[in-house]
C-alpha cells in the first residue's frame, strides 16, 4: 500500500520505507473477534506498517506542518523508544503489542469507500437494537467518511462560531491558531509522561482543538460528530480544549455502538485547560472492538475556581488503560471523575482516575463503578496526591465493583498520598454480586432471569448514568442489556 | 559494648566471612538446617536490593536500605524487660542473641507444650521445626531480607501447642539488641495443633543509646491447624537509628482463628510485611496494627489477605498516628482466589494526621476472582475531629490533654480486640510512655 507520491504536494517527498511487507489486516497476533470488522480499503495516504523517523516525516509533510511540530514529533519518537513498557505495574498483555505491525497514519479522503450491504449483519442488528439513528449508523460502520447529518448540527456550529469559539482538528488548529494552542499543547501531558503519550506525540493526527473565549458559555455540548472525517476516530487523535476565564463548555466523544476500527492500537492524548473560573465537562463513551488496545492519556489542569469533570464510560476493547486526571492548580479548583467500566469475556478494563492537588482548598471526587461479566476483568487504579504545604484539601473516592459470573474478576489499586493535618481524604471500595433476592423478586413478577439481571446492573450504575446526556444514557442502558445477554444461566 | 571482632569497617556489610563464622557456631545443628542456611545466603547475595520500579516498594525510601557496616553482635549483659510485667506461662529473653529462659510449667510440658529457643528446638525437635519452617513464605517484597534472616538466624522462639491443649496465660519473648552497627535476625515459629489455644507476645527493643545504628531482619511463621485459636502480639521499640524488617506469615486452617497485632513505635525506617492465608473453610484472620510515627521515621507496612478456601473471613485494621515529619505507607491487598466463594474480607487503614508535615501513603488493594463474596476496603486520612476536641475542652480539659485522650481513643478500637487485659494494659503503657517522651 505504497501511497501514490504524485498526490503529495511537496516535490521529492516519498513514502517511508519499511522492512516489513504490508499486512492487509493488522492484528496484534490475536484472532479478530466478532465485534471487530474491517474492510480492505485503498487509502489516499498511508504511512504503511511500522514506525521510524521517515514515517513521522511523512505524516508531518502530508499535514503540511510547521517545523516546530515536526521537531516535536521527532523528539517524542526518541522518547517513545527510550521509555520502557510500564509492565512493572500494568498487565503483561502490553507486551503483545507489536509496534512493527501497526499502521500509524491512514487517510482515506472524502469519498465513500463501501456500501451498507457490506456491513456484517450482526453489526447492523446491534445498531438497530441500540437505536442508533440511520444516518449515524452508516458513518459508524465506516460506510461513509462524512457524517451525513452534519447539516443537522451546522446550526450549532454557526452559533458557537459567532461566540468566538474555535473548533477544529489538530492539524488545522496548529496551522491556523498557533498563538492560541501552542502555549498549552503538550503542557498538561508532557511527551514523556508515559510511553504511549510519547507515541501519540510522535504520530498524532485528528482529534479536536477547541478554544472558548473569556466568559463564553457554550450552551449545547460540542460533539466530535461535528467535523467528522476519516481521521476523527483515528488511532492517535490529539485533543486540546482551552476554556478561557469564566468560560463553560461540554464536549462529548465516542458512541455506544461497536466502533469500526482499522487498527488494534488506539492511543489518544487529551489535554484540557480550565483557566480561572472556567468549567469543562468531557464525556466519553467508548465501545471498542474486542481486539483493540485502548491506551489513552487524559489530563486536565484547573486554575483558580475552575471545575473539570470527566465522565468516562468504557465498554469493549481487549485492554483499556485510561486514568483521566485533574491537576488542581488554582485555589478552590474542583475536579471530578465519574467512571463506568464494563468488561466482558476477553476484556480487561484498567481504568480509574488521578487527582493531583496543587493548591489550597481544592476538592476532588472520584466515583468509579465497574461490572465484570463472564471472564471479564475490571480494574480500578487511582492516584490521589495531596503534597506538602497545602491547606484544606478534600478528596472523596468511591469504587464499587459488580461481579456477574463465578469466573469474573475485579481489582482495585488506589494510591493515596496525604501530607499535613488540614485535609480530609476518604476512600471506600466494595465488591459485590447481584443479590439473589433481588433476582428472585423480579422473576416472581414475570421477568426472565436475563431481564432481571439487566435491570439489576442498570440499577447499579443508574446514579452515574443519570449524569450523562440523555441520548447517551438511553444508548448506554440498551448496551448494558446487550452485554448482559447470555451472561446468566 | 566493645567492638566485636566480627564488627566490620563501615565500608563493608555482612560478608561471607560473617556467614562462615555463623555457620561454624551452628555446626552442631541438623544438616538440613545448615543446607537451608547456605541456600539462603546464596539467595541473599544473589538478590538485588529493591529498585525504584519495584511495585512492592512503591513510596518507600530506598536510599535508607543501607546494609553497609553491620556486623553480628557479641553477647550482651542480661537485659531487663522494658515492658510492664504481667502473669505469663513462660518467658524467653534474647539479649544480643544470648538466650535466657524461664521454665515451662510442668503441667504444660507434661501435655506436650514446647516453648524453647529456636536452636534448642532444632536439636531436640528438628523434624517438627523442619516441617513448618518457612512453609508459607510471605513473598511481599522483602525476599532478600528474609533470606538474610534464614542465613543468619540463631535466635527466636519455637512454640508448639499440641492438639486440644488450651493455654490461658501468654508466652512472652523479649528481644534486646545493644551496640553500634550490630544486626539481629530473630525467627519465631509458632505451631498450634488442632483445637489448641495460645497467646504469644513478643517485645523487640534496643537496649542501648537511642543513637545506636542497628539492623534487624525478623521473621514470624504462625501456623494454626483446624479449630486452633492463636493470638500473636509483636511490639517493637527499636532505637531511632534502626533499620528494621519484620516479615509475618500466617496460615489458618479450617475454622482456625488467628489474631495478630503489631505495635510499631521505633526505628528510623521500619518495614512490616504480613501475609495471611485462609486455607480451610471457616478460617478467620484478624490483622491489626498500631503505629506511632514521630520524628522523621518511616513506617512501611505491606499486607496481603489471601483467601484460598471458601467460607473464609478476614478483617484488617491498621491505624497510624502521624506526628512531626514522619511518613507512613500502608499497602494492603485482598486476594480472593477463584475457589474462595463466600469470602468475607475487610481492610481498613486509618491515618490520624497530627502534624502539617507528616505524610501518609495509603494503597488499599483488592484482587477478586470469585463473585459470591463480600469484600470492601476503606482508607481515611484526617486530623482530630474538631468537634470532639471542642467537646473535651468545653469540659475543662486542656488542649494537649484532650488531644492525647483522642489519640488514645483512636488506638483503643484496636487494643480492645485483645482478650487478655494484662497484654492490653502493657501495650497501652508502652504507647503512653511514647507520648510522654
Amino acid at each position: 500500500m505504497k501511497p501514490p507520491t504524485d498526490l503529495l504536494a511537496e516535490p521529492g517527498l516519498d513514502a517511508p520505507t519499511h522492512e516489513t511487507t504490508a499486512v492487509e489486516n493488522p492484528t496484534v497476533g490475536i484472532d479478530q473477534s466478532a465485534g471487530d470488522f474491517t474492510y480492505d480499503v485503498k487509502y489516499e495516504f498511508d504511512a504503511g506498517n511500522g514506525l521510524n523517523e521517515n514515517v513521522i516525516r511523512y505524516i508531518s509533510s502530508v499535514k503540511k506542518e510547521a517545523d516546530w511540530i515536526l521537531d516535536f514529533r521527532l523528539k517524542a519518537y526518541q522518547t517513545f523508544l527510550a521509555k520502557p513498557m510500564p509492565t512493572h505495574w500494568a498487565t503483561k498483555d502490553l507486551e503483545n503489542i507489536d509496534f512493527n505491525k501497526i499502521r500509524y497514519y491512514l487517510s482515506q479522503g472524502t469519498k465513500p469507500k463501501r456500501t451498507w450491504d457490506e456491513v456484517p449483519d450482526d453489526i447492523k442488528k446491534t445498531f438497530e437494537r441500540l437505536g442508533i439513528p440511520e444516518q449515524e449508523r452508516k458513518f459508524l460502520a465506516g460506510v461513509e467518511a462524512q457524517f451525513d447529518s452534519e447539516a443537522a448540527y451546522s446550526n450549532v456550529k454557526d452559533i458557537v462560531a459567532k461566540q468566538g469559539v474555535i473548533f477544529c482538528n489538530s492539524t488545522e488548529a496548529l496551522r491556523e491558531h498557533p498563538e492560541l494552542f501552542k502555549k498549552w499543547f503538550g503542557k498538561v501531558i508532557p511527551t514523556g509522561d508515559n510511553k504511549f503519550s510519547a507515541l501519540n506525540s510522535a504520530v498524532f493526527s485528528g482529534g479536536s482543538f477547541i478554544y472558548v473565549p473569556k466568559g463564553v458559555k457554550v450552551a449545547m455540548p460540542l460533539q466530535a460528530y461535528f467535523r467528522i472525517n476519516a481521521e476523527n476516530f483515528g488511532q492517535f487523535e490529539r485533543t486540546l480544549i482551552i476554556a478561557d476565564e469564566g468560560a463553560e463548555v461540554t464536549y462529548m466523544e465516542g458512541c455506544t455502538a461497536p466502533k469500526f476500527s482499522t487498527s488494534t492500537l488506539h492511543s489518544a492524548v487529551v489535554e484540557l485547560v480550565a483557566l480561572k473560573g472556567a468549567k469543562i465537562q468531557y464525556i466519553t463513551v467508548q465501545n471498542w472492538a474486542n481486539n483493540v488496545f485502548n491506551l489513552v492519556t487524559k489530563r486536565a489542569i484547573a486554575m483558580e475556581d475552575a471545575e473539570v469533570k470527566w465522565i468516562d464510560c468504557n465498554i469493549g476493547s481487549r485492554l483499556t488503560m485510561k486514568y483521566p486526571g485533574v491537576i488542581l492548580k488554582g485555589r478552590r479548583a474542583r475536579g471530578e471523575v465519574i467512571s463506568i467500566a464494563l468488561a466482558n469475556d476477553g476484556q480487561h478494563q484498567d481504568t480509574g482516575a488521578k487527582m493531583i492537588h496543587a493548591a489550597d482548598d481544592t476538592t476532588s471526587v472520584i466515583v468509579a463503578k465497574s461490572i465484570s461479566v463472564g471472564q471479564g476483568r475490571s480494574t480500578y487504579r487511582g492516584v490521589v496526591h495531596i503534597p506538602k504545604h497545602l491547606k484544606g484539601c478534600k478528596n472523596n473516592t468511591e469504587c464499587d465493583a459488580l461481579l456477574i459470573n463465578t469466573n469474573s474478576r475485579t481489582d482495585t489499586y488506589p494510591a493515596i498520598v496525604v501530607r499535613g493535618d488540614t485535609h480530609a481524604v476518604q476512600h471506600e471500595a466494595s465488591v459485590s454480586k447481584v443479590s439473589e433476592d433481588m433476582i428472585f423478586y423480579m422473576q416472581q413478577r414475570g421477568l426472565t432471569e436475563a431481564q432481571a439481571m439487566s435491570l439489576a446492573v442498570n440499577g447499579f450504575v443508574n446514579d452515574l448514568v443519570r449524569q450523562f446526556p440523555m441520548e447517551y444514557s438511553v444508548e448506554l442502558k440498551r448496551l448494558i442489556d446487550l452485554e448482559m445477554e447470555g451472561s446468566v444461566g | 559494648m566493645s567492638a566485636s571482632p566480627l564488627s566490620t569497617t563501615p565500608a563493608e556489610g555482612l560478608s561471607s566471612a560473617h556467614f562462615a563464622t555463623h555457620l561454624s557456631r551452628s555446626a552442631a545443628l541438623p544438616a538440613w538446617w545448615l543446607d537451608a542456611k547456605k541456600a539462603a545466603w546464596n539467595q541473599f547475595t544473589a538478590l538485588p536490593l529493591p529498585s525504584r520500579t519495584d511495585e512492592t516498594w512503591r513510596f518507600s525510601d530506598l536510599k535508607g536500605l543501607d546494609l553497609t557496616g553491620f556486623g553480628l553482635p557479641e553477647a550482651a549483659p542480661q537485659a531487663t524487660p522494658k515492658h510492664a510485667a504481667f502473669p505469663q506461662s513462660a518467658e524467653l529473653v534474647f539479649a544480643n542473641g544470648q538466650a535466657t529462659r524461664g521454665p515451662v510449667p510442668a503441667d504444660l510440658a507434661g501435655r506436650g507444650v514446647i516453648f524453647a529457643p529456636l536452636e534448642e528446638a532444632l536439636r531436640e525437635h528438628g523434624d517438627l521445626v523442619r516441617s513448618y519452617f518457612q512453609k508459607h513464605p510471605a513473598n511481599l517484597g522483602s525476599e532478600k531480607f528474609v533470606a538474610l534472616n534464614t542465613a543468619l538466624t540463631a535466635t527466636g522462639a519455637f512454640l508448639y501447642v499440641p492438639a486440644d491443649v488450651e493455654v490461658a496465660l501468654p508466652f512472652v519473648v523479649q528481644h534486646t539488641l545493644t551496640g553500634q552497627n550490630v544486626a539481629a535476625f530473630p525467627h519465631t515459629l509458632v505451631v498450634l495443633g488442632p483445637r489448641a489455644k495460645a497467646t504469644l507476645v513478643e517485645f523487640f527493643v534496643s537496649g542501648g543509646a537511642a543513637s545506636e545504628r542497628q539492623l534487624v531482619s525478623g521473621v514470624n511463621d504462625l501456623h494454626a491447624a483446624e479449630g486452633a485459636q492463636l493470638t500473636y502480639v509483636g511490639a517493637q521499640h527499636w532505637s531511632r537509628q534502626t533499620l528494621a524488617f519484620q516479615v509475618n506469615s500466617i496460615a489458618a486452617g479450617r475454622d482456625a482463628r488467628v489474631l495478630s497485632l503489631n505495635l510499631h513505635l521505633g526505628g528510623r525506617q521500619a518495614r512490616h510485611e504480613s501475609h495471611s492465608r485462609l486455607l480451610g473453610p471457616g478460617a478467620h484472620s484478624e490483622m491489626l496494627a498500631l503505629t506511632v510515627a514521630d520524628g522523621d521515621r518511616e513506617f512501611d507496612q505491606r499486607t496481603l489477605q489471601t483467601h484460598v478456601a471458601p467460607h473464609t473471613t478476614s478483617n484488617l485494621l491498621y491505624k497510624n498516628a502521624l506526628l512531626d515529619t514522619a511518613k507512613t505507607i500502608f499497602s494492603g491487598l485482598i486476594i480472593v482466589e477463584p475457589d474462595a466463594q463466600k469470602t468475607d474480607a475487610y481492610q481498613k487503614n486509618r491515618n490520624l494526621m497530627l502534624s502539617d508535615e507528616a505524610e501518609a501513603h495509603s494503597l488499599p488493594g483488592l484482587e477478586i476472582q470469585a463473585n459470591d463474596v463480600k469484600c470492601s476496603h476503606g482508607s481515611t486520612s484526617a486530623r482530630i475531629d474538631a468537634e470532639q476536641e471542642f467537646y473535651l475542652q468545653a469540659r475543662g480539659i486542656a488542649p494537649a490533654a484532650a488531644r492525647r485522650l483522642l489519640v488514645t481513643a483512636f488506638f483503643e478500637e484496636v487494643l480492645n480486640k485483645l482478650e487478655n487485659e494484662d497484654v492490653h494494659a502493657a501495650l497501652t503503657a508502652l504507647i503512653a510512655s511514647r507520648f510522654q517522651a
